[in-house]
């Protein structure tokens, strides 16, 4: 039964396997398109909407593929589960959105824009790297009461709503059809306004 | 590559992660990593001390031979497997094209700081705790999902002048 390490699978195996899973993440992060950090801006003000579909069809396979991966008994994902911290999670996820419309990467996009020849990648990642050694110099003074507080332990979310897991796969799939046609329009309506090379540039 | 296609595979790779390492896709992580063993290796005694690299570099443990960190390489090598084969390997500097290169340069480390810093706070970023905490149903991913999407959009709006064109710039 899954996870197949640390019972089934030596450390330099399971380093192995991360490595190639990692070439394969790499692979379909720059395939669809995400080293262009204009494409991932796009998705904040409409004009491209590849970023979602990716986002949401991923997120939606892996949960369908691993629900039933559990339900045939063939993984035991409750042990890699994160733990959720809500306050400081929600202060993050507000510095990264800033540092999204800032930066324009996220980090594993950065790291795929730089591998390929984006300076501004590059200069991204210089910056993440300043970010987490000052966050450790100054975890003591500043962040660690932070960072461990509203700790709520390993939350499911259908358990939290109070619905079947069934049906909250259901309901996302639902929202994410929306989702696309919403974002489609929107992507389709900016395709008027931009010019040419902006199309050629963006790849819509 | 198709959109569809492209998350499709994107979530076969997270379960397969899931299945034989209990990993999920993560980045900010491995940058975590890689920081932790420049401060390791400079100075062991204040890895040691300090609260949030301690437990990372107890007993001898190299903080450098992660999950993470491997697949943070094996990253590089795919990305640019993928640019060499649909011809887009090559040096540019990536922004709108009515801002400058230095403001885009500038903006782009400011931008990678705030990550830096976000992703130690919030426990994550978009691939590990947003995207690998979807897939297994994780409250924590969702807080995470809407939070820097939904701050995302606000702030995009307040910065729309550095993506957007319009007629006051």
């Amino acid at each position: 039964m899954g996870p197949l390490y640390p019972d089934f699978i030596n450390p330099e195996l399971n380093l192995l396997i991360g490595f190639l899973i990692g070439i394969g993440f790499g692979f379909l992060l720059e395939a669809s398109g995400f080293t262009n950090t204009r494409k991932l801006a796009g998705i904040f003000y409409g004009y491209d909407a590849t970023v979602i579909k990716v986002f949401f069809t991923a997120a939606l396979t892996a949960m369908i593929g691993l629900f039933i991966l559990h339900y045939l008994g063939w993984i035991d994902i409750t042990a890699t589960m994160p733990t959720t911290f809500w306050i400081p999670t929600l202060i993050g996820g507000a510095i990264m959105g800033l540092g999204f419309i800032i930066g324009g990467f996220c980090p594993g996009t950065s790291l795929s824009a730089a591998a390929t020849g984006k300076i501004d990648a590059m200069a991204f990642i210089v910056g993440v790297m300043i970010g987490i050694f000052g966050f450790i110099f100054t975890f003591k003074d500043i962040w660690e009461n932070l960072r461990n507080s509203g700790k709520l332990g390993k939350v499911d979310i259908t358990e939290w709503i109070g619905i079947k897991e069934g049906l909250f796969i259901f309901l996302f799939t639902v929202i994410a059809v929306i989702t696309f046609i919403g974002f489609q329009k929107w992507q389709d309506h900016w395709k008027k306004k931009l010019s040419q090379d902006d199309i050629n540039d963006l790849g819509i | 590559m198709n959109a569809y296609i492209g998350g499709f595979l994107l979530g076969l790779l997270i379960i397969a992660a899931y299945y034989f390492s209990g990993e999920g896709l993560g980045s900010s992580g491995g940058f975590r990593d890689v920081a932790i063993t420049t401060i390791n290796a400079v100075s062991p005694e204040y890895a040691q001390s300090n609260a949030y690299t301690a437990n990372r570099v107890a007993d001898g443990a190299n903080p450098i031979h992660t999950w993470l960190v491997y697949e943070l390489l094996g990253v590089i090598f795919g990305a640019i497997i993928s640019a060499a084969i649909f011809g887009r390997l090559k040096f540019k500097i990536g922004k709108a094209p009515h801002i400058t290169n230095r403001k885009r340069l500038y903006l782009a480390v400011l931008g990678g700081i705030l990550w830096g810093i976000g992703t130690q706070l919030g426990r994550g970023c978009t691939s590990g705790l947003v995207l690998s905490g979807m897939a297994v149903n994780s409250l924590s991913g969702y807080i995470g999902l809407a939070t820097i999407f939904g701050f995302g959009f606000i702030f995009a709006y307040i910065f729309k002048k550095l993506w957007i064109k319009t007629k006051n710039n």
